[in-house]
């Protein structure tokens, strides 16, 4: 092999990286912020007593999670124009993310719910609580430890897979790193090292992620 | 000039299709030998080669999988291997389900009971017979269910090869989008024509899980 390294071209603009990581992390905690709306909205109509309601929220959750996020994306980007919702680039990635998002948090959140043991809501009941007390003082807390993790790792999931948006020039990290491979062609070297600030996001939030369960559950009978 | 969709285009996305299936099978069959050198490397009883598999795992699930085939595809061709996209796909995708597989695979290694394993010792098995006679076809029945799951997150990676110029689903809905000019009704066929591919294989996979609950087995779920 005859090829030189040169990763001083990316270390001299590690600045632009960084920013273009922090752009990421932003769009994804955004993303999951809404994300999760969407999510609890489905979850609600997925136990609805309305048949269509449950119906429509079956058919989102499935065609979301049967179809790949790339094409949710161009099909926002590209196709919701036809109809006359014109996006810029970071806005339907945003709403291609939020969209994707709120099916895995739907299923996520409902499990969730599920996992309330219905003895408990039976004694809450017996105890007088009304609908929202018992929201309040039996489902909430261990609903949510339920599903802490599954929302963690779903948010880690979502930041790698926002990569895909830079297909649609959004500001993100990959999109910088393709705008630095533009100007000096040092592919392998820059994406190299983004994959690397990917690794170390990654690893960040899952120690992050670990922290704020054990500091939230800890009093609670541990995580 | 710009065409019109007819029939014509349609047939053509749904042949592309055929690129998208052939990828995942070549990624799926040698994901599935690299993923069971994995799975059986992560539970050995030599440390290093358990930490290494681990980190393998680690690297592949942290990162995203445009990045790997980034790097595969520029590393490829770096080292005067391939500049090929064809070749790039398949070895991006290999590597990335053999560490999706390795993962699943370890989980339902383990989910096997540890007295499976004393048992097959007492009858003077060797390590290599337990793990072949004995763990591997019980781990094979609870591994069913995510491995399919996981075909279906594999197919659905796929259309990343489109981003390095690999001809397949994805990227026939660039080149006859930018024929006729109808976003939203090329996009909206490849969204359907990429559903019929994977909702069956998502029905087969809870079917199989619920099937194995019944049968009052451990069960590992994977996320799709």
């Amino acid at each position: 092999m005859d090829y030189v390294f040169q990763f001083g071209v990316v270390w001299r603009e590690f600045d632009a990286l960084l920013l273009g990581a922090w752009l990421t992390v932003r769009l994804s905690t955004l993303a999951m912020m809404l994300g999760m709306l969407v999510g609890v909205a489905g979850a609600l109509a997925t136990v609805s007593r309305w048949r269509v309601l449950r119906a429509l929220a079956r058919v989102y959750v499935e065609g979301i999670r049967n179809t790949p996020f790339l094409v949710q994306v161009l099909f926002v980007y590209l196709g919701l124009p036809s109809i006359g919702l014109r996006l810029r680039p970071d806005q339907a990635a945003l709403l291609a993310m939020v969209i994707n998002l709120g099916a895995y948090a739907t299923e996520i959140v409902r499990a969730g719910v599920k996992a309330v043991p219905t003895g408990q809501l039976e004694a809450g009941t017996a105890l007088g609580l009304s609908q929202w007390q018992l929201f309040r003082h039996v489902i909430w807390l261990p609903a949510l430890r339920a599903i802490f993790p599954a929302l963690g790792s779903q948010f880690i999931l979502i930041m790698l897979a926002s990569s895909v948006v830079s297909v649609i020039s959004a500001e993100e990290l990959t999109a910088v790193a393709d705008t630095m491979v533009a100007r000096n062609f040092r592919s392998f070297e820059i994406y190299v090292v983004v994959t690397g600030l990917y690794l170390a996001m990654c690893l960040a939030f899952q120690a992050l992620f670990a922290t704020i369960s054990r500091a939230l559950f800890a009093r609670w009978g541990g995580a | 000039m710009v065409r019109e969709f007819t029939i014509n285009e349609l047939w053509f996305l749904v042949l592309a299709a055929r690129w998208t299936v052939l990828l995942s099978i070549i990624a799926f069959v040698g994901g599935g030998a690299g993923g069971l050198v994995i799975a059986i490397a992560r539970v050995s009883r030599f440390r290093l080669l358990a930490q290494l598999a681990a980190a393998f795992i680690k690297v592949v699930q942290g990162t995203p999988l445009l990045m790997q085939l980034y790097l595969v595809y520029f590393g490829a061709s770096l080292l005067r291997l391939t500049s090929d996209a064809w070749t790039a796909a398949a070895l991006g995708f290999t590597l990335y389900a053999s560490a999706f597989l390795g993962e699943i695979w370890r989980g339902c290694i383990q989910a096997v009971p540890r007295e499976q394993w004393e048992a097959a010792r007492a009858l003077a098995l060797g390590y290599r017979p337990q793990l072949r006679f004995v763990i591997l076809p019980q781990a094979a029945r609870i591994a069913l269910p995510p491995t399919t799951g996981f075909l279906v997150q594999l197919l659905k990676g796929t259309s990343l090869a489109s981003i390095i110029g690999f001809t397949e689903l994805t990227r026939a809905a660039a080149i006859v989008n930018n024929a006729t000019f109808r976003p939203l009704l090329v996009y909206g066929t490849v969204v359907g024509l990429y559903f019929i591919l994977c909702w069956p294989l998502s029905l087969l996979s809870g079917h199989l899980e619920r099937q194995l609950e019944r049968a009052g087995a451990r069960t590992i779920t994977f996320q799709i």
